[in-house]
């Protein structure tokens, strides 16, 4: 095989390790419409990486973070609902990401890329990115994992019996925007979500208890990348979108 | 009697609006405090202050140091995408063996029921899933918010027993917060009315002649506290400490 299938391969599956668990926490906190916002700022943090002339990974990486605070401080004071707030500032990050890119006048950016994704496209640099955040992220996640989940089935209950509920909050939100922003070079800032969740909801059915749906999930995903992948070099698709309708054809099967 | 908890002049408002004013509650060593009020009145913005949830505007909290506390909140709502067993959602208490588990379900009644998913149990077996999780931590003083809530009446009865013999075998203090006058009047030491400030306070069968009272719950109320001095003698056997001072109302027959 050519190196460039090994290397979106390999770049697939550490994100599906990581997507797996942490998209299972995204759906038992149905936070699936944070985790779409966070992903519509990604471009932003590529078009402002061009501006100043910094790695595009760590422009997407350093604004989605920056994002998700914000996101969280408004969450938590504004009066309107979230899912309006968070409608309004994903559309608002996308727009400005894309008036940005629009002054770049000498710079050629693959906007159907960062869009959509292109796995074909990783880079070997782009493949540390992916792995180091994942093993990270996946770290984090193992540290936090019991607390979380305390914290995710009733947060006042948690509390009582002494989980500091706002730094697990935090770190759970830190540890999504780091995961969206990798995935968004993969799988393209308006599929991220899709990688999350879909997996998740697939592996569903087949677990007793979360870290069998955060397993199995992740092995949805990793099926869903390598199916997507050969479709797509099979039948000249697009690979982000060929992985997650995979993994919808997967989520379909687990319903049968 | 020590107090377990100790609350003095705790006020709070939200957008300019008191919804407590100048609030003083305590909480003795095994002792059961009922607070009951009208929608609206605070009972849960008290709790959560109480329970550190929430901070106060004004007033001061204190705990016996060490203190640990049993809650049960009122609702709870676990996503149906969460696979979790009732025995996996008790041990979420903290590091717990699978036999202190296992001991915490037997004493709930629900042993049964450990390797079911949380989200089919009923409503009392949820009830009593809640409490397991809450006497797991060995609590000095139990929170109780609503504790009947989404159990049906037979079932409100076997709770309110369960709850009885639990505090009775643990010796814990006891912070509850119902609207079911009735259940209230039988088991608590002592009532605190709350509707914004605390209207009135005492021993469950006094409360009855207290115009504040009255004022709060009408005839209704009044009427259970009659019921409640009628059937007395035949109940208290199932209160949690039998040696405590009934005072002269026992004797009086409305």
């Amino acid at each position: 095989m050519d190196d460039f299938v090994l290397r979106a391969l390999a770049a697939g599956l550490g994100l599906a390790a990581i997507a797996g668990p942490l998209g299972s926490f995204v759906l038992w906190r149905r936070m699936a419409f944070f985790g779409d916002a966070l992903a519509h700022s990604a471009l932003l943090g590529v078009a402002l990486g061009f501006l100043l002339h910094v790695d595009v990974n760590l422009g997407m990486v350093a604004m989605c973070v920056a994002f998700a605070l914000a996101l969280t401080g408004l969450l938590a004071r504004s009066r309107l609902a979230p899912d309006t707030l968070l409608s309004i500032s994903a559309f608002t990050a996308l727009s400005a990401g894309l008036v940005v890119l629009s002054f770049l006048d000498t710079v050629r950016v693959d906007l159907i890329g960062y869009l959509f994704g292109d796995l074909l496209a990783v880079s070997p640099s782009d493949l540390v990115w992916i792995w180091g955040g994942a093993l990270v992220a996946l770290a984090g996640l193992a540290v936090i994992w019991r607390p979380l989940l305390a914290t995710t089935v009733h947060a006042d209950l948690a509390a009582v019996e002494g989980t500091r509920v706002g730094q697990v909050r935090l770190c759970f939100v830190l540890l999504l925007a780091l995961v969206v922003a990798v995935a968004a070079k993969i799988v393209g800032a308006l599929l991220v979500t899709a990688l999350l969740i879909v997996p998740a909801a697939a592996a569903r059915r087949f677990a007793r208890s979360p870290e069998q749906m955060a397993v199995g999930a992740a092995t949805v995903g990793a099926l869903a990348v390598a199916g997507g992948l050969g479709a797509s070099l099979l039948l000249d698709t697009p690979s982000g979108p060929s992985v997650v309708l995979t993994a919808s054809l997967l989520f379909a099967l687990s319903l049968l | 009697m020590t107090s377990l908890l100790e609350a003095r002049g705790l006020a709070k408002s939200y957008d300019a609006r008191a919804v407590l004013s100048d609030v003083d509650i305590a909480v003795a060593q095994g002792e059961i405090v009922t607070l009951i009020g009208p929608n609206g009145a605070g009972k849960t913005v008290l709790l959560r202050i109480l329970l550190g949830l929430e901070a106060a505007d004004a007033g001061r909290v204190e705990r016996k140091p060490g203190l640990t506390i049993g809650y049960m909140p009122q609702k709870i709502e676990i996503d149906a995408n969460l696979p979790l067993s009732v025995a996996r959602f008790v041990g979420l208490a903290g590091r717990y063996t699978k036999t202190q588990i296992a001991d915490a379900l037997a004493e709930t009644g629900i042993a049964a029921r450990r390797e079911a998913p949380i989200q089919a149990l009923s409503g009392g077996e949820f009830q009593r899933a809640l409490l397991a999780r809450a006497l797991l931590r060995r609590p000095q003083l139990l929170v109780l918010d609503e504790p009947a809530q989404g159990v049906d009446v037979t079932g409100q009865d076997a709770l309110y027993d369960l709850l009885a013999r639990v505090v009775a075998r643990h010796g814990c203090g006891v912070l509850l917060v119902s609207h079911d006058l009735h259940l209230v009047m039988a088991r608590a030491d002592r009532v605190v009315c709350l509707n914004g400030h605390v209207c009135c306070t005492g021993k469950p069968a006094a409360l009855g002649d207290d115009p504040a009272f009255a004022a709060l719950f009408g005839a209704r109320g009044a009427a259970s506290v009659a019921v409640y001095r009628h059937r007395h003698d035949h109940e208290h056997a199932v209160c949690a400490d039998p040696a405590h001072d009934h005072g002269p109302h026992g004797h009086r027959h409305g």
